[in-house]
C-alpha cells in the first residue's frame, strides 16, 4: 500500500489515497467543524463550514470534498478561515430558535458543538422571524421545520442509504425546505419510517417521539427479522428508553428498520406481557406459583412415552433456548418430534 | 432447505448481507425484501445505484420493481417453469461455464435431458410471461456475473417448494455463479432466529449441526456427550404433529413461543388439536390464540431479559445481551426447560450461564466448533467456525462444495395442488407487510405500528373489482375449500387479474384459515403461497 504524505497544521501525517482533507483530519484527531458531512454518505460540500486554507489554492476549499495530493499543505485555523466560518454560522443562527435549555437536543446538538467551537456569544444578525408548520403526522417522530439548517443530510440519507427518496428539498432561497413529493405530510408520503434520516439529523429537527437520554447503552441483536441487525438499546431505570443502530455489525452496518427502531419498547414493556405462571383450574387460566407449575409439568410429561409427546421449539428464541428443548426432547422425553415453524 | 441440501450439501445462505454489493446482477424471486428484510432491501438498492442489473420475479407488482431493470410478473406457483426456460436458453445460447460444470458438478447430462424435454412456448403459456422477456433476463443474469440470486417465502412456501430451491441451484450452477463474491443462492430466511433454531437442532431428523440422528456414529457420539440412549426413529414435522395429535397418537405437547393457530395452514384443524390434546403445556410472553388453549402456561422473557445468541440468515452468530430484568415472575426459555428437566430427574441441565451452553454447543456442533462468548464479544462470526482459530466463513462452497461436487437434479414442472376452477375462481396469495412481522405478537403490541398496517386488507386487481362491483374499503367474505374469513378491500395493482394478496399477521382475520396444509413431499413446507378462493360482498 503506497501512502500520500500532507501537513495539516503544521504536522506531518500519511494517508491512503482517495482519503478527503476532512477526513485526514479527523484520523489525526484535528477537529474542523462540519454540518453537513457523515460518514456514510457522499461528500456534500453544502455547508461551508469545514473550509481550509491550502497552500498553493486561491479560493479556501471545503476539507470534504477535497481529496488529499502528496505533499499537500493545510492549514485549518487561519483569520481568514474563522472569518468566513462566522459568518457561516451567522446566517444559520438567525433564523433558529435558539431555546437551547429546553430543547431536547440540548447537549447532542451539532450546531451547538460548532457555535462553541468558534466562540459564538451572540447573534450577530437581525432575528428573522418565521413560524413553520410542525409535521407530526409520523408515530416515530417529529419533523420541526423551525429547527432545520437545511444541511441535507436526510434528503441524501433517503436517496443514498435507503433508496426510498421520500423525502427532498423543495422550493429555492429563502422559501427552500425539505419536504415530501407534493408537500404532503410524512404519513402521506411514501416514507418508510425506518428513522435512517431521524439518526443522522445533526439538530432538533427530526426527533424521535418519546426519546429520552438514556443513563446506560447495552448492544444486542434485534428480534424481528433474518437480517440480525445489531442495536444498542438505551436504558433508563430499568427500562428500554432508546434504539440505536450498532455500526459495529456487518449484518446492518448501523441501519435500522421501522420495526428495530420503533417497534422494541412497546411490546417488551407491554402491560400484556406474562408475568406470573398460569394454571388451568376449572377450565380459567388462574395464576400460581412456578414450583407448582413446574412440577406439574414435570410430572404430566413424565406420564406419556416419547412418541406420545410433540414439542414445538421457537425461532425467536435464543440458540442457547433452542439447544436446550432439543437435549431436552431428545434426551429427556426421549422422542424426536421436535420442531420449529422455520418451515412456514 | 432440502433443496440447497441435496445440491450443494448445505441449507444455508451461501454469501453474506454486504456481498450483494459486490454483485453486478441481482435476481431476486418470491423475496419482497425491502418488506420483510427492509436492510437487506437497502443493500439491494444501493447495489443498483452503483450500476449492478436487477431482475425481479415475482407476481405482484413490489417497491423493488422501481428499482428493476426487468419485472417477470410470473403467475403465482410458476416459478420451476420460469427457471427452467431460463436455463434452456442459457444452454442454447452457449451462456453457460463449462469449466465450472466440468470440474464443479456432477449429474449435468440427466438434468439437461430434463430441459430437452421442455418446451419454451408451454413456459410462456404456464408462467404468464412474454417469452422475449424471459430470454432478456436469462441474457441479464447469465452475461453480467457475478451473479446473486435472493429468494425467501415466495419460493419455498409451495407443495413443490423443494423443486423450486433446486431449479434456482441449477440456475446458479449452471452459470458459475458459487463459491465467489457477489454471487451465491441466497435464501433470506423470516423470522430472526430460523437459522439458529435449524443450526441447534430444533428439527425431527437431525441434531445440533445438521448432525443425522439416522447415523450410527451420530448417534453414538450423542449417546456418549450426553449420557443416554438418543431415539432412532425420524420425529414428525409440524404438521404432521398436527394430525397425529387429532389422531390420538400424541397426547402431550410442550409448545414454546409461536402462535400455530395463525401461522400455520387450515388454522380450524390447528385449533381442534390444541383444544383436545390431553395435556398442552406452553411457554410465551403473551397470551395468544394457542396459548389460551393451554393447560399450564409458562411466562418466558422477551430477547431484552436474557443473555444468549441469535444466527441471522447470512449464518452470523451474534450476542443477545439482557438488558432489562426480567418482566414480572417470567424467566429466561432455557432456564424453564433445564428447571422442568431437572424436575424429572435429568442430568446435564444445571448450567448458571447461556455461555455454559454455547460453551456444550461448540463441543459437540462442528460448525459452531470456534464460537464462544468471549470471541462474540469482538463480534459475530459467520458459522461454519470449526476452531479458535477459525475466522469464520462469509462464503459457502469456494474450493467444493460441502457434499463435494455440487449435483444437477433434472427437474418436471409440477401446478400448484390448488389450482382455480368454477367453484373457486380467483388464486389467493400471502405475503408480509414491513410494519407488521409474523403473526403479531410482537408488533401488533406496538401502537405506532398498527398506525401504518392495523387491520388485514384483501389486494384486489380494479379489473377483478369491477366485475364483483366492489369499491375500496368494501367488507368482503374470502371462502377456500377449508374456510371463510371476512375483511376489507384494497382496490390495487400490484396483482394481476385473478389474484388477490393477503397477509397473516392478524387474529381478526386469520389468513390461514383459508390456505392449503398441501405439503411438500420432501421439505414438509406446506402451501401457504397457492390456494383457491372465491370472494362475496357482505
Ligand atoms: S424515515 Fe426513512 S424513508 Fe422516511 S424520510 Fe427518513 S430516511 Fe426516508
Ligand atoms: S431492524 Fe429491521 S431489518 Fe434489521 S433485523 Fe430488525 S426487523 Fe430486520
Amino acid at each position: 500500500m503506497n501512502y500520500l504524505r500532507l501537513n495539516i497544521n503544521s504536522r506531518e501525517i500519511k494517508v491512503k489515497p482517495g482519503t478527503t482533507v476532512l477526513q485526514a483530519a479527523q484520523a489525526s484527531g484535528t477537529y474542523i467543524p462540519t454540518l453537513c458531512a457523515d460518514p456514510d454518505l457522499k461528500p456534500h460540500g453544502g455547508c461551508r463550514l469545514c473550509i481550509v486554507e491550502v497552500k498553493g489554492m486561491r479560493n479556501m476549499p471545503t476539507a470534504c470534498t477535497t481529496i488529499v495530493s502528496e505533499d499537500m499543505v493545510v492549514n485549518t485555523e487561519t483569520e481568514a478561515v474563522h472569518k468566513e466560518r462566522r459568518s457561516v454560522i451567522d446566517l444559520i443562527i438567525a433564523d433558529h430558535p435558539m431555546d437551547c435549555l429546553t430543547c431536547i437536543k440540548n447537549q447532542r446538538c451539532e450546531l451547538q458543538d460548532v457555535a462553541a467551537y468558534l466562540g459564538i456569544t451572540e447573534r450577530n444578525l437581525p432575528r428573522t422571524i418565521k413560524q413553520k408548520p410542525i409535521d407530526d403526522s409520523n408515530p416515530f417522530f417529529t419533523f420541526n421545520h423551525n429547527y432545520c439548517i437545511l444541511c441535507q443530510r436526510c434528503t441524501r440519507t433517503c436517496d443514498e442509504i435507503t433508496g426510498v427518496n421520500a423525502i427532498e428539498i423543495i422550493n429555492r432561497g429563502y422559501n427552500s425546505k425539505v419536504s415530501t413529493f407534493g408537500d404532503k405530510p410524512l404519513m402521506e408520503s411514501i416514507c418508510k419510517s425506518c428513522g435512517e434520516c431521524v439518526a443522522r439529523c445533526p439538530v432538533a429537527a427530526l426527533v424521535a417521539k418519546n426519546s429520552i437520554m438514556p443513563t446506560s447503552k447495552i448492544e444486542t441483536t434485534c428480534p424481528y427479522c433474518g437480517v440480525g441487525c445489531m442495536m444498542e438499546l438505551g436504558i433508563r431505570n430499568g427500562k428500554i428508553v432508546s434504539v440505536e443502530g450498532s455500526r459495529s455489525s456487518q449484518a446492518n452496518n448501523g441501519r435500522l428498520c421501522v420495526k428495530g427502531r420503533y417497534g422494541i419498547a412497546d411490546f417488551v414493556q407491554h402491560p400484556e406481557r406474562l408475568v406470573q405462571p398460569l394454571l388451568r383450574k376449572s377450565n380459567t387460566l388462574i395464576e400460581t406459583s412456578w414450583e407448582e407449575a413446574l412440577n406439574i409439568v414435570a410430572q404430566k410429561l413424565s406420564a406419556y412415552s416419547g412418541d406420545q409427546i410433540a414439542v414445538i421449539a421457537s425461532a425467536k428464541c435464543t440458540n442457547e433456548d433452542n439447544y436446550i428443548v432439543q437435549k431436552f426432547a431428545r434426551s429427556v422425553l426421549g422422542t424426536n418430534n421436535i420442531d420449529h415453524c422455520a418451515r412456514l | 432447505m432440502a433443496g440447497l441440501a441435496t445440491t450443494f450439501g448445505s441449507g444455508a445462505m451461501t454469501n453474506s448481507n454486504n456481498d450483494l454489493l459486490g454483485a453486478n446482477c441481482i435476481f431476486s424471486i418470491g423475496s419482497n425484501t425491502t418488506e420483510t428484510h427492509p436492510v437487506i432491501g437497502f443493500n439491494i438498492k444501493k447495489a443498483t445505484r452503483s450500476g449492478a442489473k436487477l431482475i425481479i420475479a415475482n407476481p405482484r407488482h413490489i417497491e423493488l420493481v422501481r428499482y428493476a431493470d426487468i419485472w417477470l410478473q410470473h403467475t403465482p406457483g410458476s416459478d420451476v417453469a420460469l427457471l427452467m426456460a431460463m436455463m434452456k436458453i442459457i444452454l442454447k445460447e452457449g451462456l453457460h461455464d463449462n469449466s465450472f460444470i466440468m470440474q464443479r458438478c456432477e449429474n449435468f447430462k440427466p438434468f439437461k435431458q430434463s430441459l430437452d424435454d421442455f418446451d419454451l412456448t408451454t413456459a410462456e403459456t404456464i408462467t404468464g410471461v412474454p417469452l422475449g422477456q424471459i430470454v432478456e433476463a436469462a441474457r441479464m443474469y447469465a452475461q453480467n456475473g457475478p451473479s446473486a440470486i435472493l429468494y425467501a417465502m415466495g419460493i419455498t412456501q409451495h407443495s413443490h417448494g423443494t423443486d423450486n430451491v433446486i431449479a434456482i441451484a441449477n440456475l446458479a450452477m449452471l452459470t458459475g455463479n458459487i463459491g465467489k463474491p457477489g454471487s451465491g443462492v441466497n435464501p433470506l430466511r423470516g423470522q430472526n432466529n430460523v437459522q439458529g433454531a435449524c443450526d441447534m437442532g430444533s428439527l425431527p431428523n437431525v441434531c445440533s449441526g445438521y448432525q443425522k440422528i439416522s447415523e450410527p456414529s451420530i448417534k453414538q457420539k450423542f449417546n456418549v456427550a450426553w449420557g443416554i440412549n438418543l431415539p432412532t426413529e425420524e420425529g414428525l414435522s409440524i404438521t404432521e404433529m398436527i394430525d397425529s395429535i387429532l389422531q390420538g397418537r400424541i397426547k402431550a405437547l410442550y409448545l414454546i413461543g409461536e402462535n400455530p393457530i395463525l401461522s400455520d395452514p387450515d388454522a380450524g384443524h390447528v385449533r381442534k388439536a390444541l383444544s383436545t390434546i390431553e395435556f398442552f403445556v406452553a411457554q410465551d410472553i403473551f397470551i395468544n390464540e394457542s396459548v389460551e388453549l393451554a393447560h399450564v402456561v409458562l411466562p418466558g422473557t422477551s430477547f431484552a431479559e436474557k443473555d444468549g445468541t441469535f444466527t441471522n440468515t447470512e449464518r452470523r452468530v451474534q450476542r443477545v445481551r439482557k438488558a432489562i430484568d426480567p418482566i414480572g415472575y417470567s424467566r429466561p426459555d432455557w432456564l424453564i426447560t433445564c428447571q422442568i428437566a431437572q424436575r424429572m430427574g435429568a442430568k446435564g441441565f444445571d448450567f448458571e450461564q447461556p455461555s455454559q451452553i454455547m460453551d456444550e454447543i461448540a463441543k459437540v456442533t462442528p460448525s459452531y466448533g470456534g464460537i464462544s462468548y468471549k470471541r462474540l464479544d469482538k463480534g459475530g462470526l459467520q458459522w461454519p467456525c470449526p476452531d479458535l482459530k477459525h475466522p469464520g466463513t462469509s462464503i459457502l462452497h469456494t474450493q467444493q462444495f460441502t457434499r463435494g461436487k455440487g449435483r444437477f437434479m433434472p427437474l418436471r414442472y409440477k401446478p400448484p395442488a390448488e389450482l382455480p376452477d368454477k367453484d373457486y375462481p380467483m388464486m389467493l396469495t400471502t405475503g408480509r407487510n414491513l410494519f407488521q412481522f409474523h403473526t403479531g405478537t410482537m408488533s401488533r403490541k406496538v401502537a405506532g405500528l398498527n398506525s401504518f398496517k392495523g387491520e388485514e386488507e384483501v389486494e384486489i386487481h380494479p379489473k377483478d373489482a369491477e366485475r364483483l362491483f366492489l369499491n375500496n374499503g368494501d367488507k368482503v367474505k374470502v371462502i377456500s375449500r377449508r374456510g371463510e374469513i371476512t375483511a376489507r378491500i384494497k382496490i390495487s395493482e400490484a396483482s394481476s387479474p385473478g389474484v388477490i394478496f393477503m397477509t397473516f399477521h392478524f387474529a381478526e382475520s386469520p389468513t390461514n384459515i383459508l390456505t392449503n396444509p398441501a405439503l411438500d413431499p420432501i421439505s414438509k413446507i406446506p402451501e401457504l403461497k397457492v390456494c383457491s378462493v372465491k370472494i362475496s360482498k357482505i
